[in-house]
């Protein structure tokens, strides 16, 4: 038998925010759901959104979910957690702010609470009119064919979760728990994370070391043309490093990024978010 | 007070079988196999209670050996008939097995065997025709349960028995759900090799028996002691043999009552799906076990039915994703078919002769309402439900 917590079972006994959200014509007020699951899957959930489209905020939220006891409770739990709440501010949710509100869930079950942080993205985006084929997770290649799911997803879920298992991802997003022929794909993508934050923290250990001004260059460096550059090239620009002095980091962005006067801001915030992680929060970055 | 209605999982130990194992955990501690009276009059009691379950079997003493449980006596008898039978390498089972014999299939697939899995019909039903088709002359194992666990149909032993003979091949039957709820008479059958269970008829967990044909070449599966003339080493779990004895004993005399058993399901099943619309029985179509229904209940998903009951203090268990382990619904309840909108909303409620009309009163209380309240939440509420359009409802293999 699974151990719920009391709010679990309190949340599925009793639960609140139950139903559809019926079509208004009231002005400035837009009626949304996302769907995610499928009755073949065992479990899905349609979640209700009322917005308030001036300020984008969420008056109400309602659910309807066909799964088990868990299932339920996370899409009640995830009504209450949105109500009010603005939609950047919603997106933020992740299925552990879920998890947490129901004071935990065992782990076998972690996937009800990313099924419910699924059905709110997917209503936000169909609010806003992306289409949710065309969102990122859906771009992916597809790694577990028995429930559908795609390499992102499973990055995702590993990244925001701190996974470390194959079993856990199961446990999380389903993903290798019917015929079992992707758990091997699912161990790489776990590598391949391991790999790349074991690389952000040798980092970040390095830039808590007092730097000298030739190993801050470096440094600085190495982050633009790893992480920087890739990026600008692939949409037609790039970046080079003029000069470094005291915190403040003068680039020349070139290419599609230095003629567009709305992208420099931008990229100078991007570059910035980047030196400020990997090199010194210190950091300030100038286009020259 | 628990209202248990899972006993195709597990019995409660029958008060008259605690009485008889109680002394063998505390004074009559002895070793049957020691060459003193003290341990003798234990090894004495031992063939008593191989005698009881011969009894119940319609065997010979002889033919009974002492396991663990289901699984060793599924695992030996597998194992065995392959081992009589070297140069032969084709299995036939049914998809429906247990795991127990359902995984050691799968094994030995992978150690070079062919294994051919019998399907079954809507009804959870096998095809006589498919058997005999199924058939080679390098075919070395039969081996299929008498009755489903999770339906409680009963497969035509017999008629498939004979089938095996016809082709020289060895007959296993895991009967773990069969006995003590449907007469068995070994003397005049066609089973070479059958497993039953202690703990599904009232004696506890941790003992079970296997049955062998005299004259069967048996090859141990457990080596070491002379135990069980050889054929499964280990000292004996006394207590929980003397228990099965006497389980068995008390199984033999309950089977001209089975009926009641038989007519307390049926009244839940036909009050259940008066009150409760869009539902149906699971295997209802064909002969089944007498304490077993499985009952779909559309649009919702089991274990929230499971938990609902639980809050009445009402034991029952169910084929849905969630409760199975793993993340794929029941294997038997998909092999049948079922459209995905009954397959995770399916229960099984399994009697036993400590069954009361006052525990099927209380089900039928309560299970209208727990399907209305989770109907309730359910997006897939009905057929014409928006979601449920242009969707695949049966899975396919």
């Amino acid at each position: 038998m699974w151990d719920y917590s009391e709010k679990v079972l309190e949340l599925f006994y009793n639960p609140i925010n139950q139903g559809a959200i019926a079509h208004t014509n009231e002005p400035d007020v837009a009626v949304v759901y996302g769907e995610v699951g499928s009755i073949a899957c065992g479990d899905a959930l349609r979640l209700h959104l009322k917005i308030q489209e001036s300020t984008e905020t969420i008056l109400d939220s309602q659910f309807q979910t066909f799964g088990c006891t868990s299932a339920i409770a996370s899409s009640s739990a995830l009504t209450e957690i949105i109500k009010g709440k603005t939609l950047d501010a919603a997106l933020k949710i992740t299925n552990k702010d879920i998890a947490d509100f129901l004071g935990g869930l065992p782990e076998a079950k972690m996937h009800c609470s990313v099924m419910g942080q699924e059905a709110l993205e997917a209503a936000i985006y169909k609010y806003r009119g992306i289409e949710v084929e065309h969102h990122d997770d859906d771009e992916g290649t597809l790694i577990c064919s028995c429930f559908g799911i795609t390499e992102p997803r499973v990055r995702r879920v590993i990244i925001e979760n701190d996974l470390t298992t194959v079993e856990q991802v199961t446990n999380y997003v389903k993903a290798g728990g019917g015929c079992g022929s992707c758990l091997a794909g699912i161990e790489d993508i776990l590598i391949e994370v391991q790999r790349d934050r074991t690389a952000v923290a040798a980092r970040v250990e390095a830039a808590a070391a007092p730097l000298s001004p030739i190993q801050k260059i470096n440094l600085i460096q190495q982050v633009l043309t790893e992480d920087v550059r890739p990026m600008l090239i692939a949409d037609g620009g790039d970046v080079e490093l003029y000069d470094v002095s005291g915190d403040v980091v003068q680039v020349q962005l070139k290419g599609a990024c230095g003629s567009c006067e709305s992208s420099t801001a931008t990229l100078k915030g991007a570059i910035e978010t980047r030196l400020q992680a990997q090199v010194s929060p210190e950091l300030t970055v100038v286009a020259v | 007070m628990v209202i248990y209605l899972d006993n195709n999982a597990t019995t409660r130990v029958a008060p008259e079988v605690l009485d008889a194992m109680l002394p063998y955990l505390s004074d009559l501690y002895g070793n049957p196999s020691s060459m003193h009276s003290f341990g003798g009059q234990v090894g004495a009691a031992i063939q008593d209670a191989r005698a009881q379950v011969a009894k119940l079997l319609g065997a010979e003493d002889t033919e009974i050996i002492f396991t663990s449980c289901g699984s060793e006596g599924n695992n030996t008898a597998i194992q065995a008939a392959l081992a009589a039978q070297p140069e032969k390498r084709h299995i036939v089972t049914t998809a429906v097995e247990h795991p127990a014999v359902l995984n050691v299939c799968k094994h030995l697939e992978k150690k070079g065997y062919t294994v051919t899995y019998l399907s079954v019909d809507r009804r959870g039903q096998l095809d006589l025709m498919e058997v005999e088709a199924a058939m080679t002359g390098g075919t070395a194992l039969v081996t299929t349960m008498y009755a489903n666990n999770e339906t409680g149909v009963i497969f035509p032993i017999e008629q498939i028995g004979a089938i095996a003979k016809e082709c020289g091949a060895i007959f296993h039957v895991d009967a773990v759900q069969a006995v003590g709820k449907v007469p068995i008479n070994l003397k005049e059958s066609t089973i070479d090799l059958l497993t039953l269970s202690g703990h599904k008829l009232h004696a506890p967990k941790g003992v079970g028996a296997l049955y062998v044909r005299r004259g069967f070449r048996f090859r141990p599966f457990l080596l070491g002691g002379h135990q069980e003339r050889g054929r499964r080493a280990g000292t004996h779990n006394v207590p929980g043999v003397i228990a099965l004895g006497k389980a068995a004993e008390l199984a033999h005399q309950h089977l001209s009552a089975v009926e009641q058993e038989r007519q307390l399901r049926d009244s839940l099943e036909t009050q259940l799906l008066a009150l409760i619309p869009n539902c149906e029985v699971n295997g209802g179509g064909t002969t089944r076990l007498p304490n077993t229904t499985n009952i779909g209940f559309k649009y919702i998903e089991g274990e929230a039915i499971l938990f609902m009951l639980n809050q009445h203090s009402i034991c029952a268990s169910s084929g849905s994703a969630c409760t199975s382990g793993s993340l794929d619904p029941s294997h038997v309840l998909t092999s049948m078919g079922l459209p995905y909108t009954i397959l995770h909303g399916s229960i099984r409620f399994s009697l036993s002769r400590f069954t009361t009309e006052d525990d099927i009163q209380q089900v039928v209380n309560v299970m209208p309402g727990i399907v209305e309240k989770l109907r309730a939440i359910s997006p897939f509420n009905n057929d014409e439900a928006d979601w449920l359009q242009g969707r695949d409802l049966v899975h396919s293999a």
